[in-house]
C-alpha cells in the first residue's frame, strides 16, 4: 500500500515584516506548488495586527485561489482587549483555525488546530484538546521524536505536524526587548521589530551567536532542521512538516522538505539544499533527540 | 474588603512550619520529584510527610497547598496522576495543577478535590480562566507575571476565579509555562523537568581577574573577583544586542510588590504569594514575618509599605523591583 505523503505546511510568519514585503512573499508561496498548507495571521503581538491585516487577507484569497488550504492562526498571548476581541473573533470562524492559546478554547465549536505554542505535552493534554475539537497537533518544539511518537501512538488518529524547520520559538512575555533594545517600552514601541526580518541576534558575553528577540517573543538564534530520515519522521506519526517563514527563499526549502518528504533527499542534502536557500543561523535539532535544544548534528 | 491570604512556600516539613509560625495562612509544597517545578535535591516532601504536614497545619487552621504543576511526559503520566492522588489523599486543601490532562484526571479521579491553576498554565485573560473554570472547575488561578495592577483589577471584574499573586522572590521575566530558554541551551526546562538553569550545567570560570558565570558554556555574566556572583538563570544574563551588551531580558532582581498590597487588595486578588521553597527556612521565617506585619497594618487602615525595606537584603543583587504590575516594566 502507498503511505500518504506528508504535508509541507508553511506556518504563521512570526516577524514583522511590511505589508509590500507580506504580499510579494505570499505571492511566491501561491505560486509554489509543494506548499499544500498555510498558516496566516499575527501570532506574536496585537500591535501589529492593524499594520498587515490588508495584506494578509489580500494573500489569504490568492492563497485560496491557488488550491492551497488557508489556516488562520491565533495569538500566543493575547494582552489587550483588542486581542482578546481578535480571539473571540477567531473561534467563531467556521474553517479550521490554529489556536496557540488556550483563552481561544472557550468558545471554539469547530474544529481547530493545536499550535506549538499551546501547551500539550502529553496524551492526557491531547485527549483534552481532541475532545473539544482539536484534529491536528503541531508539538510544542521542547518535545522529542521519541515523545512525539508516544502522543501520536495514543492518538493515531490525530494528524502531527512536526515544526520541521526555522528558528524555534522558544518564550513569550509581556515586556517587549525590542522596543527594551532600543531604549523604548512597549507601548511606545515604534514597531522597531520590523528592524529585523529574522529576528534580533542576541550574543553572550563572550560574542556567541545564541538567541534571536522578535518584539515580545524570543527564538533561538540557531534554525531547527530535522536531522533524520523521512521515514523515521513517518514512523513516529508526524503527517507533515511545518516550514516556519524566514527571509531566505521559502520557496526553495520547500521543494527541498517535497523532495525529502518523498525519500528523494537525504538529512544531508535536505541540508545543503537548505543552506543554499539562506538560513538565518546555523542548524541545530537536539529536541528531537531528547538533548538541548541548540545541540546540532552533524548531519553523518 | 476581607483580609489578603499570605501563601508561603515549603521545600521541607521544617520549612512549612517555620511559615506558619511565622504567619503565612497557607503554604504550597510539593512531592519529591519531576512532578513539581521546584525539583532539586534534598527538596520536597514524601507522601507520608505530606500527610502529616496537612493534619498539623489544620490542627491550627491553616492550609497546605500541594504544587503538581509541571506537565506530564508523554507515556508517564502514571507518577504525574500518582501525586494527585498523594495530595488528594493527603487532606490538603488543594493541588496546583497547570497541564490539561491532569486537571481533567484530578477533575474525575476526585470530584471534590479543590483545584487551583498554576502560574505554568500562563493564564491571564480572562477567556482563558473561564476556559478552567468551566471545564474543571478551578477555583483559584495564579496570575502570570505580566500584568499590572491595573489590569488584574479589570481582570478580576470579568470572572469568578479566585486570584493569587506573586508579590515576593524570583522573577520570571517570561511567561511562565511558555519558556523553553533553558532546555535549549540545557536540556532541562521548567515545564518538562521542573528545573530552569539546571545546576550541572552551571559553571564558573575565572578569567582575566574576573569570575565568569556560564550556563551550558555559554557566558552569562561576569564578576569582579571578590564580588558576589549570581547564579547563572538564563533570563537574567548579560546578552549583547544591536552592538550593545545589557541585561536585556531583565536585571538580576528580585520581586518585591510589597508596597503594591494595598493595590493589589483592592483589584480584588484573594491571595499572595511569595516564591522560594528553595531557600530554607530562615528565608522564609523572615519573609512570611514581614508580610504578615505589612498585611495586618494594611487591615488595619495603616501603610504597609513601611515594612518594605525589611527584606532588601534577602533580593538576588540586593535589589528589587516591582515588575510587570506597574506597566513602565513593559
Amino acid at each position: 500500500m502507498m503511505e500518504k505523503p506528508m504535508q509541507i505546511t508553511l506556518g504563521p510568519l512570526m516577524f514583522h515584516w511590511p505589508p509590500e514585503q507580506l504580499a510579494a512573499f505570499y505571492e511566491a508561496i501561491a505560486a509554489e506548488p509543494t506548499i499544500d498548507r498555510v498558516y496566516l495571521g499575527e501570532v506574536v503581538c496585537g500591535k501589529r495586527s492593524p499594520l498587515t491585516e490588508h495584506a494578509l487577507a489580500a494573500a489569504a484569497e490568492r492563497l485560496v485561489d491557488a488550491g492551497k488550504a488557508v489556516v488562520w492562526s491565533g495569538l500566543a498571548l493575547p494582552a489587550t482587549v483588542r486581542d482578546r476581541k481578535a480571539v473571540a473573533a477567531l473561534t467563531q470562524a467556521s474553517d479550521l483555525i490554529e489556536i496557540n492559546d488556550v483563552s481561544a478554547m472557550l468558545g471554539r465549536d469547530g474544529p481547530f488546530v493545536a499550535g506549538p505554542l499551546l501547551n500539550a505535552y502529553n496524551e492526557g493534554a491531547v485527549k483534552e484538546l481532541a475532545r473539544r475539537g482539536c484534529v491536528r497537533l503541531c508539538p510544542n518544539v521542547e518535545l522529542s521524536l521519541e515523545a512525539i511518537s508516544k502522543i501520536a501512538g495514543f492518538h493515531p488518529a490525530m494528524e502531527i505536524e512536526f515544526f520541521a524547520f526555522g528558528r524555534l520559538p522558544l518564550a513569550l512575555s509581556g515586556r517587549c526587548y525590542h522596543a527594551r533594545s532600543h531604549g523604548l517600552h512597549k507601548d511606545g514601541c515604534q514597531f522597531v521589530c520590523d528592524q529585523d526580518p529574522d529576528g534580533m541576534t542576541l550574543r553572550s558575553l563572550e560574542g556567541e551567536a545564541f538567541l534571536a528577540v522578535n518584539g515580545v517573543q524570543t527564538l533561538s538564534h540557531g534554525v531547527q532542521l530535522v536531522d533524520v530520515p523521512a521515514r523515521d519522521l513517518r514512523a513516529a506519526g508526524v503527517t507533515a512538516l511545518r516550514l516556519s517563514p524566514h527571509s531566505g527563499d521559502m520557496t526553495a526549502v520547500a521543494r527541498a522538505f517535497r523532495a525529502y518528504a518523498d525519500n528523494r533527499l537525504s538529512p544531508c542534502e535536505l541540508a545543503e539544499d537548505v543552506r543554499k536557500a539562506g538560513a538565518p543561523g546555523p542548524f541545530v535539532n537536539g529536541y528531537l533527540r531528547g538533548e538541548a535544544g541548540g545541540e546540532s548534528s552533524r548531519f553523518g | 474588603m476581607g483580609s489578603i491570604e499570605l501563601v508561603c512556600p515549603a521545600g521541607s516539613p521544617a520549612m512549612l512550619k517555620a511559615a506558619i509560625e511565622a504567619g503565612a495562612d497557607s503554604v504550597y509544597c510539593g512531592l519529591r520529584n519531576d512532578t513539581n517545578a521546584r525539583n532539586f535535591p534534598g527538596l520536597n516532601f514524601s507522601p507520608q510527610e505530606l500527610a502529616e504536614a496537612s493534619a498539623w497545619a489544620q490542627a491550627r487552621g491553616r492550609k497546605v497547598l500541594v504544587a503538581v504543576n509541571t506537565f506530564a511526559r508523554p507515556g508517564e503520566s502514571a507518577r504525574w496522576r500518582a501525586s494527585i492522588d498523594a495530595a488528594a489523599s493527603s487532606g490538603a486543601h488543594a493541588v496546583i495543577v497547570a497541564d490539561l490532562g491532569l486537571l481533567a484526571y484530578a477533575r474525575e479521579r476526585w470530584p471534590n478535590l479543590r483545584l487551583h491553576l498554576s502560574v505554568q498554565a500562563a493564564a491571564g485573560s480572562p477567556e482563558a480562566i473561564r476556559f478552567y473554570a468551566e471545564t474543571y472547575n478551578v477555583r483559584r488561578v495564579v496570575l502570570p507575571r505580566v500584568l499590572s495592577v491595573q489590569e488584574i483589577a479589570a481582570l478580576g471584574r470579568q470572572i469568578e476565579t479566585e486570584t493569587e499573586a506573586f508579590v515576593f522572590g524570583g522573577l520570571c521575566v517570561m511567561a511562565e509555562g511558555r519558556c523553553a530558554l533553558s532546555s535549549y541551551a540545557a536540556k532541562r526546562s521548567p515545564n518538562l523537568c521542573g528545573v530552569c538553569s539546571p545546576p550541572e550545567a552551571v559553571a564558573y570560570t575565572e578569567e582575566d581577574e574576573t569570575l565568569v558565570s556560564r550556563l551550558a558554556g555559554y557566558a552569562l555574566d561576569r564578576y569582579e573577583l571578590g564580588e558576589k556572583a549570581g547564579y547563572p538563570t538564563l533570563c537574567k544574563g548579560r546578552f549583547e544586542a544591536r552592538g550593545v551588551l545589557s541585561y536585556l531580558f531583565e536585571d538580576p532582581v528580585s520581586l518585591n510588590a510589597m508596597g503594591l498590597l494595598a493595590g493589589l487588595r483592592a483589584a480584588g486578588v484573594t491571595a499572595v504569594k511569595i516564591e522560594g521553597r528553595q531557600r530554607g527556612k530562615a528565608y522564609v521565617t523572615r519573609v512570611a514575618g514581614a508580610f504578615r506585619q505589612a498585611i495586618d497594618a494594611l487591615d488595619a487602615g495603616g501603610d504597609p509599605q513601611a515594612y518594605e525595606h525589611l527584606l532588601t537584603d534577602l533580593a538576588e543583587g540586593g535589589r528589587e523591583t516591582a515588575g510587570a504590575y506597574k506597566k513602565t516594566w513593559r
